[in-house]
């Protein structure tokens, strides 16, 4: 049977198959795995960012800092490996602390000063992009040997098709991502926060440790966008990056996951990205399509899955009320 | 009318406090911020620019105020601003004169307020949410009115409006003054506003008490459109062109931020326009500080950033509480009501 926490991801999935089959049916390469190897590898900084941003949605918050997260750790690395002979791995280690930190910090303020996610995310977007701005406001170029290394790494299709590293790292997140979200105790405190705050904290959930957990993973694995992202670039660029929070807010949505938080999964996200990997590579297939209507098929998609959201509450209150009669006669 | 004048005042003097000290931090760092000249017509002089340069988020916190006052966000006024912007643009370069586009922006800008509206009272969908979608989105649209090129143009009247003087004002200063008294006066001087703040404080009630909130709530972000399309002109008018990718560009952030150094609470309810203008002329004066004190710009995002934090801070129910317990603990000529706050800080410990 099909329950209707399901409906979402099935509907997600459906338009992924429906749209690869449609872009398919009108460029037969499109099915190689060429194609494919680049899908995952372009889209890998967003994705790794989306699984973190998969989790404060499910808790029913928001994280608008993920863009300029992701564009300091960028610069963090391009200065830190340009001014010091510190080893790439360290300053790795170095930019996810840091990031973590910074998320966790994020966390502490919600929950004890009780103030909209909204609004101290949106604080932590300007400190973050501040802060790449004070470190260097130009784009500065990496080159270390460990990069070329880290980058010559993949695994090649015999058919052309060339698995990157980041691409690896992309699909590993996910994979801890859905088992951190659906068989941890910590992934099941996500799920009640987002159900209700209030039931949660009498249910005894560690709310603290909760919120600031999840803002720390939304902080730590944009950090690890960060880093994929200069190893995409080899650079690191204090305007690189503006507007991914919302790439990463509409792909969570079209993966599925109700924005009012509670219902989701981490899965449902993984095709989101690729939906709009997808939409993307058509338009270059295309050729004659400009750039900018990937802004408005995103935001059509964003609108059509909002609805079907919607109309789904609807539907289940709906059915609530037949079955328990008079009780929901407010 | 002593008595509500005398609110008023209270009610912004947090906000003139701040703007002061603003200034006072202009002075120091350049000595001639106050003077202002009369030349060619026009006046001159810094304070005249940090009006001038505060139009076009003084004129979307307008809209964003009562949005916010019910309870709501408009995240979408930036990319509205890029949309009326090339519709004006489109139009005067097509031949026709500055009403027509400035009428055509403003129509747009409509349009998108009520798809926002609807939206939010209709579909019942969270206001971050909903405009979420015209964020998203809105700036492919501008960029195909513009047909993915900066639209520039040379109609004498439309750059009139963002570069012009009227009496020796520049125009944007008396736009947002204008719009800003208003708005003001309409939501003041008749229920309107009262209404509102019904809305933002508990939506449901309000209805059970007989007001139209989907009508209400429809027309608040109709008003947020049509500011942030009028904004969207004048800054296209200012630098004679619309650039789909670049105007407007955060300006939805400044603005959120103007409301909220306002005083005004993001949870809804009770709001003061004129606060917020306040709100918009600081955030324009730690401009000009950065600007004039020859900091780097880059710290103007770092200073924003603790501006809100300081802000978030202040206006958090948890520290209010603190405060009130901190107080309610002290010396109290009652002695009956003081052990009762005790025993909860203890607990709280």
């Amino acid at each position: 049977m099909i329950r209707s926490t399901h409906l979402p991801l099935l509907v997600t999935l459906a338009t992924f198959v429906l749209a690869y089959a449609l872009c398919a049916s009108a460029y037969p390469s499109m099915l190689s795995t060429r194609v494919v190897a680049n899908l995952l590898t372009d889209n890998a900084f967003l994705g790794i960012a989306a699984v973190g941003m998969t989790f404060v949605i499910l808790s029913g918050g928001i994280d608008l800092s993920i863009g300029s997260v992701i564009a300091f750790t960028g610069v963090f690395l391009a200065v830190v490996l340009r001014d010091t002979s510190m080893h790439p791995l360290l300053a790795f280690a170095l930019a996810l602390m840091i990031t973590t930190a910074f998320g966790a910090a994020m966390g502490a303020l919600i929950h004890y000063l009780e103030m909209p996610p909204f609004i101290v995310t949106l604080a932590g977007m300007f400190l973050a992009r501040g802060a790449a701005y004070v470190l260097s406001t130009e784009s500065v170029p990496i080159t270390h040997e460990f990069y070329d290394v880290l980058q010559g790494l993949y695994w090649k299709d015999p058919s052309g098709g060339r698995f990157r590293l980041i691409g690896g790292i992309m699909v590993l997140t996910f994979l801890v991502g859905i088992l951190v979200a659906h068989r941890t105790r910590f992934g099941q405190n996500v799920y009640a926060l987002g159900g209700g705050g209030q039931t949660a904290k009498l249910m005894g959930l560690p709310l603290a440790s909760t919120t600031i957990g999840i803002y720390a993973i939304s902080g730590g694995l944009a950090g690890l966008s960060g880093i994929v992202f200069s190893l995409y670039t080899s650079a690191g660029y204090s305007l690189a990056t503006v507007g991914v929070e919302l790439d990463a807010i509409a792909a969570v949505v079209i993966g599925g996951t109700l924005l009012t938080g509670g219902y989701g999964y981490v899965a449902g996200t993984f095709f989101g990205i690729l939906i709009m990997g997808l939409i993307q590579t058509y338009i270059v297939f295309d050729g004659t399509l400009s750039s900018w209507w990937t802004k408005i098929v995103i935001g059509g998609l964003l609108f059509a899955f909002i609805v079907l959201q919607k109309g789904l509450t609807w539907a289940t209150q709906a059915r609530r009320r037949t079955t328990t009669g008079s009780a929901a006669h407010s | 009318m002593i008595g509500p004048k005398h609110s008023t005042f209270k009610r912004i003097l947090p906000q003139l406090l701040i703007l002061a000290a603003a200034l006072a931090i202009n002075l120091v760092v350049f000595p001639d911020f106050f003077d202002i000249d009369f030349r060619n017509g026009r006046l001159f002089g810094n304070l005249i620019d940090v009006l001038n340069r505060a139009a076009p988020v003084a004129i979307l916190c307008v809209g964003m105020t009562l949005v916010i006052a019910t309870r709501g966000i408009d995240l979408s006024v930036g990319a509205v601003m890029a949309i009326a912007g090339a519709t004006s643009a489109a139009v005067v370069v097509e031949g026709h004169g500055w009403v027509t586009a400035l009428l055509a922006g403003l129509g747009a800008g409509a349009l998108c307020g009520l798809w926002n509206g609807i939206l939010v009272a209709v579909l019942k969908i969270q206001p971050i949410v909903a405009t979420l979608v015209l964020m998203v989105a809105g700036r492919g649209v501008a960029q195909l009115i513009t047909e993915g090129k900066i639209l520039t143009f040379s109609n004498e009247g439309l750059i009139h409006l963002g570069a012009g003087v009227v009496a020796g004002v520049p125009t944007p200063i008396l736009v947002w003054m204008a719009l800003g008294a208003l708005v003001i006066f309409v939501v003041r001087r008749t229920a309107l506003g009262m209404l509102i703040e019904a809305i933002g404080i508990n939506e449901r009630s309000s209805r059970l008490a007989g007001i139209n909130s989907r009508v209400l709530l429809i027309s608040v972000y109709l008003v947020s459109g049509l500011c942030a399309a009028l904004a969207g002109v004048i800054v296209a008018a200012d630098i004679k062109g619309a650039d789909a990718n670049n105007a407007g560009l955060w300006l939805e952030l400044d603005a959120i931020l103007a409301v909220v150094i306002g005083g005004n609470s993001l949870l809804g309810g009770r709001f003061s326009i004129l606060a917020s203008l306040i709100g918009a002329l600081i955030i324009q004066s730690v401009n000009s500080v950065i600007l004039l004190s020859g900091m780097p710009p880059e710290f103007n995002l770092v200073i924003k950033a603790l501006l809100i934090l300081a802000i978030l801070v202040i206006q958090s129910p948890r520290i209010s509480t603190l405060v009130y317990m901190l107080r309610a603990s002290g010396p109290q000529p009652q002695p009956d009501t003081a052990p009762l706050p005790k025993t909860q800080k203890e607990e709280a410990q």
